[in-house]
């Protein structure tokens, strides 16, 4: 069924990197054999979820749990092995490139380094008219500049400046100008992929609250990806809490932070430091995360959940809502033994 | 606030190393002056040594004019045809540098086109452009060119050969080292397509000729810069090779490698100035482009420094 509410929505989605690279390197010499090995990274197992207009959907977890990867395979940079994703109740991950464009200018997103994120060979101009002229061809040179215009003071550069280069802006107002690229084609549904860790404290908020701002006026749903949990407290709706590239925990964010259900958003969340709390409330959870090459059977978390018995060791656990309304993906929850 | 590119250059860090430094600034006069004079050789030179009419067999062989036996019209002597060697030096100059930067601009666009491609499609694509580059290389230059004139000769005879000789010297050079270029192109090509301009550019939908030509090409400009200055330098010197070795161009259009082979056969007889004055420029011609070619890869290094 399609769920015509949902601006995006992923369906079992899964997005594995072969990284053994080719023919010859895949082989190896084995007890008297030759045989080929495939190396890949299951950077993202079996992930569903739905955006609903005007949301700030977060997605969280740690360094290397497949965070990004999901960010840019719902936008389609990567084709996902399998599994669907829905723009509006249409199918987009398997357009060609042709058919994708009308969703190019509807989809936008923000990237994490703005050291990177602008071509320094473009001045800023170049930089923020060339989706317009892309996507809109029959638009005049006065309405672009004009546009351009509107944009760089809507994100708090001076229009002034558009003919610089990228290299004499602070990382602050290229995250703004990056942020500027994104709403120059009006999009609707943004994808900021940990738009503010790459900057300064001080910096963070403004380009936060500058987010916020944009979305008030022009009615944007974000999908946020971030470790940064204040940020998560501070800004979204719902919460998708992310563990080796499974989904976990998915609800609201007061929920998250209230009464996490899974036994790892707890300990995540519990790491949050408050102030007059004691150091015993700390939920340590012992180990490493394992490799995305090698993915535990069962429930990804076992090796290190305090809880694990048998059957989590062995069966898959299924998003499942909770009593709390939230969706947990835990047998001990679905057990109750939680 | 539109600064002029002429005030952009002076300010730049580019222009301020060029004026610190003195072989820089001195490589540069000298490559400029003798571009000037290959250019402007059929204004300069006293005669012109490809018009068989208005040579005298009589004058062969002249020593150049303060060795006392030459002659007053002759400055630097003439050759055994009896051409006067300072206008077959220009004549030889230009064509040398006419067929080397021809045989690098060919090169560059070869080699550009299929880094390009091969850096940023990946994969299987990747894999044969990149062998084929690796066969290429494996041949020398000289193999290449040798085959290459060797059938064009037997096929249209060597009289036709003798006006084709430039076009064809610049496809074989050109064609005998396009895998510099491509190897080098590749690898910036590689360093730079996971950068996320240009993931926002392939999320604003641009198709990869645009992305390719209009965000990952200008920022894998300067080793391509770079490699130009060495390759034209290399593509001067093996024209010269391929001449001495008597398959560039003909004794009746000498280059300065054929100018050199000219006169070798004469050295020994006491004809000094036939090849040494070839040869003399050459040598300056390539040492200067190489000094340049070093001055702008230390400039443009990112490594050493951030522009």
């Amino acid at each position: 069924m399609i769920d015509k509410a949902g601006i995006l929505k992923v369906d079992n989605l899964v997005k594995h990197f072969d990284i053994s690279g080719g023919l010859l390197e895949q082989l190896t010499f084995d007890q008297g054999r030759i045989r080929r090995k495939e190396v890949v990274v299951k950077a993202v197992n079996n992930v569903s979820f739905t955006i609903y207009p005007g949301e700030i959907f977060s997605v969280v977890g740690e360094s290397g749990c497949g965070k990004s990867t999901l960010a840019r395979t719902c936008i389609g940079l990567y084709p996902p092995n399998s599994g669907e994703v829905y723009y509006r109740g249409e199918r987009i991950d398997n357009l060609s490139a042709r058919k994708m464009l009308p969703f190019r200018s509807k989809m936008q997103m923000i990237f994490q380094d703005p050291y990177a994120s602008l071509n320094p060979r473009m001045a800023v101009r170049q930089t923020l008219e060339e989706p317009v002229r892309f996507h809109k061809k029959n638009i005049s040179d006065s309405e672009i500049k004009d546009r351009v215009a509107e944009v760089m003071l809507q994100v708090g550069v001076d229009p002034l400046w558009a003919d610089r280069y990228p290299h004499e802006f602070s990382g602050g107002q290229r995250q703004r100008i990056s942020i500027a690229r994104a709403l120059m084609v009006d999009p609707e549904f943004i994808i900021a992929d940990e738009p503010i860790s790459a900057l300064d404290v001080s910096i963070q908020a403004q380009i936060l609250n500058l987010l916020m701002d944009a979305r008030e006026e022009r009615g944007l749903t974000y999908m946020i990806i971030t470790h940064d949990l204040s940020v998560v407290a501070h800004v979204s709706s719902r919460v998708a809490v992310m563990y080796l590239g499974n989904l976990c925990e998915l609800a609201t964010a007061e929920m998250v932070f209230e009464s996490p259900g899974h036994p790892y958003t707890r300990a995540l969340f519990s790491a949050i430091p408050k102030i007059g709390r004691k150091k015993a409330d700390h939920i340590q959870i012992k180990g490493e995360v394992p490799t995305p090459i090698n993915l535990p059977t069962g429930c990804v978390f076992h090796g290190r959940c305090i809880y694990a018995e048998d059957r989590c060791r062995n069966e898959i656990p299924a998003l499942t809502e909770a009593d709390t309304g939230s969706l947990i993906a835990c047998h001990g929850i679905e057990e109750g033994r939680l | 606030m539109k600064r002029s590119l002429y005030r952009r250059f002076i300010r730049s860090y580019f222009w301020f190393s060029f004026k610190q430094d003195p072989i820089a600034v001195t490589s540069f006069a000298i490559f400029f002056i003798l571009i000037m004079l290959s250019i402007f050789a059929p204004l300069i030179a006293p005669y012109n040594p490809f018009d068989s009419g208005s040579i005298d067999i009589m004058d062969a062989e002249l020593p150049p004019v303060w060795t006392g036996e030459g002659d007053s019209r002759f400055l630097l002597g003439t050759d055994i045809q009896g051409r006067d060697m300072t206008s077959t030096l220009l004549y030889g100059m230009r064509l040398s540098v006419m067929i080397g930067c021809g045989a690098v601009m060919l090169q560059a666009f070869l080699g550009v086109l299929i880094g390009l491609i091969a850096g940023y499609s990946g994969g299987k694509v990747d894999a044969v452009l990149m062998r084929m580059a690796d066969v290429q290389l494996s041949f020398s230059t000289l193999m290449v060119a040798i085959l290459i004139s060797a059938i064009f000769q037997l096929a249209f005879g060597v009289s036709r050969y003798e006006e084709m000789a430039i076009p064809l010297l610049i496809v074989t050079i050109g064609l005998a080292e396009w895998p510099q270029y491509a190897r080098t192109v590749r690898a910036s090509v590689l360093g730079e397509k996971n950068k996320e301009y240009v993931e926002a550019a392939r999320v604003i939908g641009l198709n990869p000729a645009r992305i390719m030509l209009r965000h990952i090409l200008p920022n894998t400009l300067s080793p391509v810069l770079v490699i130009s200055t060495v390759q034209v330098a290399n593509a001067v010197m093996s024209e010269a090779a391929l001449s001495f070795l008597g398959l560039g161009m003909p004794v009746t259009k000498p280059s300065l490698g054929a100018l050199i082979n000219s006169g070798f056969e004469y050295i020994f007889s006491g004809s000094w100035w036939i090849t040494l004055f070839p040869g003399i420029v050459l040598v300056i011609f390539v040492l200067v482009v190489n000094l340049l070619g070093d001055w702008l890869r230390d400039v443009l290094n990112p490594k050493l420094y951030k522009g």
